[in-house]
């Protein structure tokens, strides 16, 4: 298909010629130094505060601090389920002599996505596609895009491919920037590192049975895949925004709030189970690779895997049957 | 196979509703090879919403297009390969050069080559321009990259809104030579809405009058535009030239002006007949003036014929 190759060509070009993709570049130019420092103060105060910078006695000094924040009575119900079980990770940890902090630039890269996959890296992909279909109908050329001998629906397919590549774009150049970045500080090696992952919760418990060493690169593997597919889902959800939403304004308002609503609803009010089918509370996928514990009940990975594809299907219907059908009036 | 083979453009029974409201109602007219067919109407006609439905942007509530024998809605891909158009603003994208652009929708289409491009830039002369960014340019020269757009693909039928809009006189004149030569040495045809009858008068073979979403009136320019212009007659004593004037057979609308003159409307060869009638009857003619229809003259004219019928 010579001619759709065209279509995907000509998407990537207006994309790269809007210059929002610089403007991304530069986001993550900017900020991933800044994350440096500030993990270089955090384990130098760490190391101060200890008088030591032996990690053992750091996370004893953790575990410490969880068990006294487990006795003051003011902490709610949820609250002191994930305390219990972090401490008997780090409890974990300690048992058998395995540093999770221990720096370098892939720890760094491995810590960072943990971060960035909820918020920080949605949002960026917010930024470049929430304007994909609506920037065609505020700048009028929507009515030279669909008078071509193009069905319409080739048309949003070379979108959305272009928007899948431009993902995975980002989410690669966000690993290169953040291991090229963050070694300056903390040196490059680290790759072969035992790091823990299979943990599962189950009734409050967490599950150690299945757990077991991976070496860190194919933990950072599987993370950046998994950002990778939470980022899809995110770009899926903003190309059918943008096909229902004339307004780019509109549109990008509509997906930031959506987002940063999923990510406080996790946090202020992990009772409210329900909460769980909403697709941008699913996107901490690298949680569970961590064995950090779900605010929610009933949360694993397949059930968010499942969520957001879900989601992800249901918009492209929506997207495909709207952008076909509907009249270009103004 | 086809019904009309020589006619580029069939329209029948063309109806969009949105909502409760009947935009433009029942609309059929024909444009033959080479032939320039003006769509006039004044603002909020329908005129642009009958080209979204020519161009395959919005979905005819009823009714048929048939461009060069395809149907539109059942043969979108083969119908729609045949027209180039700009609906309403010639809207790019203006964070590319104006090649760029072309390039663009060159891609889109099977069998543009790049000589094509280079030809049509010439053709529109924007050679100099080309490889700015069309931000930079100029509506004439955005308007000029339109119709590059629009003839890339050496379509049968080329579709202007209003292509006049917003250009100066010299603009203006340009853009109708080029229409003229598009259309008498290049044999495409044009499809040109606007709301200036004086342009449709000067550029159009055959002319369609829109109003309120309907179409008043199909046919050949001449005979439908140029018939009966208004007349204004100075004269003394005006009392008894308006008795005669009202008396007289060729003679109707007559209208006394508040600068003592009389309007009427009546054929041009019958004005050195009226003027011997009113120099016989003893009246003093001391100017006898012209106007140039406009629109609502037109209108006027119509709707009269109309209710008189
Ligand atoms: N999306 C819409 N919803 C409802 N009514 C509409 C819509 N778009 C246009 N109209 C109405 O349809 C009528 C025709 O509009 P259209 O734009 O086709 O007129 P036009 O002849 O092109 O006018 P102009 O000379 O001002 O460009 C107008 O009365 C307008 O208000
Ligand atoms: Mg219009």
């Amino acid at each position: 298909m010579p001619n759709f190759m065209g279509l995907i060509y000509n998407e990537l070009l207006k994309m790269v010629r809007k210059k929002r993709i610089l403007v991304v570049l530069l986001i993550l130019a900017i900020l991933i130094p800044i994350f440096t420092y500030a993990q270089y103060r955090t384990v130098q105060t760490n190391i101060q505060n200890l008088g030591t910078s032996d990690w053992k006695t750091l996370i004893q000094q953790q575990i410490v601090d969880n068990q006294n924040r487990l006795t003051s009575s003011r902490i709610p119900e949820e609250w002191r389920k994930l305390i219990k079980i972090s401490i008997q990770q780090q409890q974990y940890y300690l048992d058998h002599d395995i540093n999770p902090t221990s720096p370098g630039a892939p720890t760094f890269i491995r810590k960072f996505i943990d971060q960035a996959i909820s918020l920080f890296l949605p949002l960026l992909i917010v930024v470049v596609a929430a304007d994909i279909v609506s920037s065609e109908h505020s700048g009028g050329t929507i009515k030279l895009l669909l008078t071509r001998p193009v069905q319409r629906w080739k048309v949003l397919l070379a979108k959305y491919v272009s928007l899948i590549l431009l993902v995975s774009f980002i989410v690669t150049v966000t690993a290169l920037l953040s291991y090229l970045i963050s070694g300056l500080v903390f040196g490059y090696t680290g790759w072969n590192m035992p790091v823990l992952t299979g943990f599962d919760t189950q009734n409050d418990e967490l599950i150690t049975q299945g757990v077991h060493l991976v070496p860190q690169w194919k933990y950072i593997l599987m993370s950046y895949g998994l950002a990778w597919f939470a980022c899809t889902a995110v770009a899926t959800l903003s190309l059918m925004v943008s096909v229902l939403l004339r307004s780019t304004a509109a549109s990008m308002g509509t997906m930031l709030a959506a987002i940063i609503a999923g990510n406080l609803l996790t946090q202020l009010s992990p009772s409210w189970t329900t909460i769980k089918y909403f697709v941008f509370t699913n996107l901490s996928l690298t949680n569970y690779l961590s064995g950090t514990p779900m605010m929610i009940e009933g949360m694993s990975l397949p059930f968010s895997l499942i969520i957001l594809c879900v989601w992800s299907i249901i918009s492209l219907l929506i997207a495909f049957t709207v952008f076909t059908k509907k009249d270009i009036l103004a | 196979m086809t019904d009309h083979p020589t006619k580029v453009l069939v329209v029948e029974g063309l109806t969009k509703k949105i909502g409760k409201r009947e935009i433009v109602r029942d609309l059929a007219f024909e444009i033959g090879q080479g032939e320039v067919f003006g769509f006039l109407g004044p603002n909020g006609a329908g005129k642009t919403t009958t080209i979204r439905m020519l161009v395959g942007l919005i979905r005819p509530t009823h009714g048929q297009i048939k461009i060069a024998g395809y149907d539109l809605s059942n043969q979108f891909l083969e119908a729609i390969r045949h027209i180039g158009c700009i609906v309403e603003n010639p809207e790019l994208y203006p964070y590319l050069t104006g090649r760029e652009n072309l390039e663009m929708f060159a891609r889109m289409v099977e069998g543009v080559t790049p000589q094509r491009i280079t030809e049509v830039v010439q053709l529109v002369e924007l050679e100099e321009r080309i490889d700015e960014r069309v931000k930079t340019y100029s509506l004439g020269m955005r308007q000029r990259l339109g119709i590059a757009q629009a003839l890339l693909h050496h379509p049968q039928l080329l579709i202007l809104d209003e292509p006049t809009n917003g250009l100066d006189p010299a603009g203006i004149r340009e853009m109708r030579q080029f229409i003229s030569r598009l259309a008498h040495e290049e044999g495409i045809s044009v499809f040109i809405s606007s709301h200036i009858l004086h342009e449709v008068q000067l550029l159009c073979d055959r002319v369609a009058i829109i109003h309120q979403g309907r179409i008043i009136q199909t046919g050949d320019v001449h005979q439908l535009l140029s018939g009966e212009p208004p007349v204004i007659w100075k004269v003394s004593p005006l009392a008894k030239a308006n008795q005669l004037l009202q008396s007289l057979p060729d003679v109707f609308d007559v209208e006394i002006l508040e600068n003592e003159s009389i309007r009427t409307r009546l054929p041009q060869n019958k004005i050195a007949n009226i003027n011997l009638r009113l120099i016989q009857a003893g009246i003093q003619v001391t100017s006898i003036e012209q106007k140039k229809p406009t629109l609502e003259d037109i209108f006027l004219q119509m709707t009269e014929g109309d209710s008189l019928a």
